[in-house]
């Protein structure tokens, strides 16, 4: 049953989120790509990039998004995908929205202990890790298939990293790029 | 405090999810300007409290934030309102989106554009992973788990739940330890206090 396995497998990733959506997009990939194959590397590539590209929670949007595709994949209907992305959605905030809310009912026993915050702390080196290891996991043949895919990764990182140019402009630069010359 | 509708709740998260490009951290300063600055539904200690319980709990930072304020607002229903409104418009725009892109799949333009894009994402996904190395001063230990966690999961696929696990194990065997090390230490402290007397 694909949508009971999507539910787990959503939920799986909710829980296991420390470090935000850059360090979800490690989990989806390593879950949804690698172990259970439901979506290609190439096509997890592209979801991240709408996803970026897309106002909202990167995290919600590559959840909804995945989930969509997952079903798609399989070959169910549109109203069947629309569940499916619906689910994948619901599932990856449940957890936290459960543990959030525990958090405010302990609110002022959580202020003055420390354990969320050196666990956040000591736990940014796995995090720094899994981010890594998803941008690592996407330099494959097929997304670096010619040597002009080296230039275009290298003059993206230039521009956000150092003249700190919106993400969002350098998708649709690439993707002109990608246009003209390919 | 006046009491908010879950109506208005819902809406102001939305109107911020919709508003910010890339999430979490780009909602921050959106959130301080509707809900602190403008409708003045809390004040900006409280705000700032919310902050920072936010950023040390798992989960992504946007919808954390959002259950928290819905929560402090309107109690649990609250938060319910809160985070549906955050979630609610990117799942509908990413919703169209993919529907639209289904019947694209295979045009050729469409394929020259992603083939443009893909290298970008990875550059979009190393900039932080730079920042983070930048900001947290990784000491030797540090920085071995952070190069480990990333080849384990790029060259023997191991899944990052597993390597999480052990970093929980650690932490809290390591916590326990430091713990228990303390209280002998106060008690040792103690007994000497009683011999001196």
């Amino acid at each position: 049953m694909i949508f009971l396995e999507l539910f787990w497998t959503f939920l799986l990733i909710g829980i296991f989120t420390f470090g935000g959506g850059y360090a979800m997009l490690s989990l989806i990939q390593s879950e949804v790509v690698t172990e259970h194959a439901w979506i290609t590397a190439e096509q997890f590539t592209d979801i991240v990039a709408i996803s970026q590209a897309t106002p909202g929670p990167v995290g919600i949007n590559t959840a909804t998004y995945v989930g969509y595709t997952v079903t798609h994949n399989l070959g169910y209907s549109e109203w069947a995908c629309v569940g499916g992305s619906a689910l994948a959605t619901f599932a990856v905030v449940l957890p936290s929205f459960i543990l959030v809310l525990i958090i405010c009912r302990l609110y002022e026993r959580v202020k003055k202990s420390d354990l969320f915050r050196s666990l956040m702390k000591e736990i940014r080196p796995v995090v720094i890790g899994m981010i890594a290891a998803a941008a690592g996991i996407l330099i494959t043949p097929q997304n670096f298939f010619h040597w002009s895919s080296w230039l275009l990764l290298a003059g993206a990182f230039i521009s956000c990293k150092f003249f700190k140019v919106n993400p969002i402009w350098v998708i649709i630069a690439g993707g002109l790029i990608g246009l003209a010359i390919y | 405090m006046k009491k908010v509708s879950l109506w208005e709740l819902a809406a102001v998260f939305s109107k911020v999810g919709l508003f910010t490009l890339g999430g979490g951290y780009a909602m921050i300063p959106l959130i301080d300007r509707e809900v602190v600055q403008k409708r003045k539904w809390m004040e900006a200690d409280e705000f700032y409290d919310i902050l920072s319980i936010a950023q040390s709990s798992p989960g992504l930072l946007a919808v954390n934030i959002s259950i928290f304020a819905g929560y402090r607002m309107r109690g649990r229903i609250g938060s319910v309102a809160a985070a549906i409104g955050t979630a609610l418009p990117s799942f509908l725009i990413i919703l169209a989106i993919a529907l639209f892109f289904a019947g694209y799949r295979d045009n050729v333009y469409v394929d020259k554009i992603f083939k443009g894009i893909r290298p970008v994402v990875v550059a979009l996904i190393a900039v932080p992973v730079v920042d983070m190395i930048q900001r947290s001063h990784l000491n030797i230990w540090r920085a071995i788990v952070a190069v480990a966690t990333a080849a384990l999961i790029i060259f023997l696929k191991v899944s990052p739940i597993y390597i999480l696990l052990v970093f929980f194990a650690c932490f809290f065997c390591a916590r326990y330890v430091q713990q228990r090390n303390r209280q002998q230490q106060k008690g040792s402290e103690h007994n000497e206090k009683e011999g001196d007397v």
